[in-house]
C-alpha cells in the first residue's frame, strides 16, 4: 500500500478502453500543477496507456498499485 | 389503470423505440392499457451522417432532416416540449412549457450529444466542425476555397459522436484534393488523444497503415488545450504545438444536465447495466444510445439495436412477464475510405472489428443506406 494522499479520485472501474486514460485526461484539465490525481482502472490496458501518456505529456507517474480486481495509478502534474 | 411510457429525445433511439412500441404494444394500446409519449425539444428529427458530406457538396443539410410529425406513427402521444427536470423517486418530469409535472410508470432517456467547444479556449472561434449542420455549412465555405496550406483535423475529446468520422473526413478530403489537383499544396495533419489513431485497437491498426501510404500525418496523444485564432496554432497539454491553415476539430461532447442533476451519472451519460440499458440508480429508467454509458461506439446503428432490445423489455414489462431480451454490444458502421471507396465494420462486447478491405460496392452501400435511414427512423428496417 502507499501512502501518497491523491487530490482527486478517477473511477474509472468498469470502463473500456480508452475510457480510463481519457478520464484521467479530464482530470488533469482542471487540475492545478503538483495535483496527484489517482486513477482506478480495471482494464489492462492502463498498465501501458496510463505510463505512456504520463511520460508523453511530462507528468509524473508516483506509483502503480496492482491490487485484487484492479489496478491504481498515482499520477503528478507537473 | 393505463401505464405510461416516456421517452425523452426523437433522435435515432428515441424515434426508433417510439414506433417500435406503436407496432408491438398495439394490443395493449387498443385496450387503454398503456400509452406511449414521445418528447423531444423541436420540431424535427436530424439525420447527423449527412453533415460528413456537406463541406464537400454531395450533400445539403436539409437532406438530414424530417419533420418528426412525418416519421412518428400517429399512436405515439408527440410532444415538442424541453424537458428542464427529472424525479425518479416521485416518477415525474418537469417541461419548460408548463407547470404541470407528469408522471411516468416507465422512462427512456434519449437525450442524446451535445458538442462544448467552450471548454477549450479559442475552439470556437478558431476551429471548424462537422458534427452540427451550422458547423458542416460553415466548413463547406471554407474548405471550397481551400487551395494550399495545413489542414490539421483534431479529435479533441472522446467520446465523440461517430467514432469513425474523423478518419472518413481526413481520407475523404486526401481522396477530393487528389482528385482536384491540389494534394501536393496541402498537408493533412490527424490528432489524436491516445497513443493510436483510434480508440479501438484493430481499427486503429487497420487506418495507420493508409494514413501512412496515402501521406496523412499522425500526431498521436494530442490533447488539445488551447486554439489561437490569431496565430493560427493549436496546441495540447503534451506540449506539442502545430500551426494550421484550416482547423477541423471533433469538440468535446457532453450530455444533458438533467442527467446528472438526477443522479443517473456524470457528464451527462447514464451509469447503466451495458446489457439490459437499465438505469443503475434509479428504478424504471433505461437508456439508449449516446445517453447510456455502455462503452461501445455513440453511433446509429447503436441506438438502433438498442431501441429494439428495450423496446422487447417494455413489451415485456407491460405484459407482466419478466424481460429477457439484452443488448450484446452489436455495433455495425461502414467506413468511408475516399470519395469513392468504403469499408465495414460489425463487432460486439466480445467480437473485436475486422474491417473489410475498401470497395467502391461499399461506399454506394453506406450511401444506400443513408437513403433508407427514413426508414429505419420509421420502424421498418
Amino acid at each position: 500500500m502507499t501512502d501518497i494522499q491523491p487530490d482527486d479520485t478517477v473511477d474509472a472501474r468498469g470502463a473500456a478502453c480508452p475510457g480510463p486514460l481519457m478520464d484521467l485526461i479530464g482530470a488533469f484539465r482542471s487540475a492545478e500543477s503538483g495535483d496527484v490525481i489517482r486513477l482506478l482502472s480495471d482494464t489492462e490496458q492502463s498498465l501501458t496507456d496510463v505510463p505512456e501518456w504520463a511520460d508523453e505529456a511530462g507528468n509524473e507517474l508516483l506509483a502503480v498499485e496492482e491490487l485484487d480486481d484492479h489496478s491504481a495509478f498515482y499520477v503528478k502534474k507537473v | 389503470m393505463s401505464e405510461h411510457i416516456v421517452i425523452v429525445g426523437g433522435g435515432t433511439g428515441g424515434t426508433v423505440l417510439a414506433n417500435d412500441l406503436a407496432d408491438r404494444l398495439e394490443a395493449e394500446r387498443d385496450a387503454g392499457d398503456v400509452r406511449v409519449t414521445l418528447v423531444n425539444d423541436g420540431p424535427e428529427h436530424v439525420y447527423k451522417p449527412v453533415w460528413l458530406y456537406v463541406p464537400f457538396g454531395q450533400r445539403e443539410p436539409a437532406d438530414g432532416r424530417r419533420a418528426l410529425t412525418d416519421l412518428v406513427d400517429d399512436a405515439i402521444d408527440l410532444r415538442i416540449d424541453r424537458v428542464v427536470g427529472l424525479d425518479t423517486e416521485a416518477q415525474e418530469l418537469r417541461f419548460s412549457g408548463s407547470e404541470q409535472p407528469v408522471e411516468y410508470d416507465h422512462l427512456v432517456l434519449a437525450t442524446g450529444s451535445t458538442l462544448e467547444p467552450d471548454r477549450i479556449p479559442g475552439l470556437e472561434e478558431g476551429g471548424h466542425d462537422y458534427y452540427s449542420e451550422s458547423g458542416a455549412i460553415d466548413l463547406r465555405e471554407e474548405l471550397l476555397e481551400f487551395s494550399r496550406g495545413d489542414l490539421v483535423l483534431s479529435v479533441v475529446g472522446t467520446p465523440h459522436m461517430c467514432p469513425a468520422a474523423p478518419l472518413e473526413f481526413v481520407f475523404m478530403t486526401d481522396d477530393w484534393l487528389r482528385e482536384r489537383g491540389l494534394r501536393e499544396a496541402v498537408t493533412i495533419t490527424y490528432t489524436y488523444p491516445i497513443q493510436r489513431v483510434h480508440g479501438n485497437p484493430h481499427i486503429a491498426e487497420w487506418a495507420r497503415p493508409i494514413m501512412e501510404d496515402r501521406g496523412i500525418q499522425v500526431e498521436t496523444f494530442f490533447n488539445a488545450e488551447a486554439v489561437d485564432p490569431e496565430a493560427e496554432t493549436i496546441t495540447s497539454m503534451e506540449g506539442t504545438e502545430l500551426d494550421y491553415d484550416l482547423l477541423v476539430t471533433i469538440p468535446p461532447h457532453g450530455g444533458v444536465d438533467l442527467i446528472e442533476e438526477a443522479g443517473l451519472g456524470d457528464g451527462g451519460w447514464v451509469d447503466v447495466d451495458k446489457h439490459t440499458l437499465e438505469a443503475e440508480a434509479a428504478e424504471n429508467v433505461y437508456a439508449l444510445g449516446d445517453t447510456a454509458d455502455t462503452g461501445v461506439p455513440n453511433a446509429g446503428s447503436v441506438a438502433h439495436y438498442q431501441a429494439g432490445v428495450v423496446g422487447q423489455r417494455l413489451a415485456s414489462e407491460i405484459r407482466g412477464r419478466p424481460a429477457t431480451a439484452t443488448y450484446d454490444g452489436k455495433t455495425l458502421c461502414f467506413v468511408e475510405t475516399g470519395m469513392d471507396a468504403a469499408s465495414f465494420v460489425e463487432f460486439d462486447y466480445e467480437t473485436p472489428p475486422s474491417p473489410a478491405p475498401p470497395s467502391e460496392k461499399l461506399h454506394w452501400s453506406k450511401l444506400a443506406y443513408n437513403e433508407s435511414y427514413w426508414l429505419t427512423a420509421r420502424g421498418l428496417l
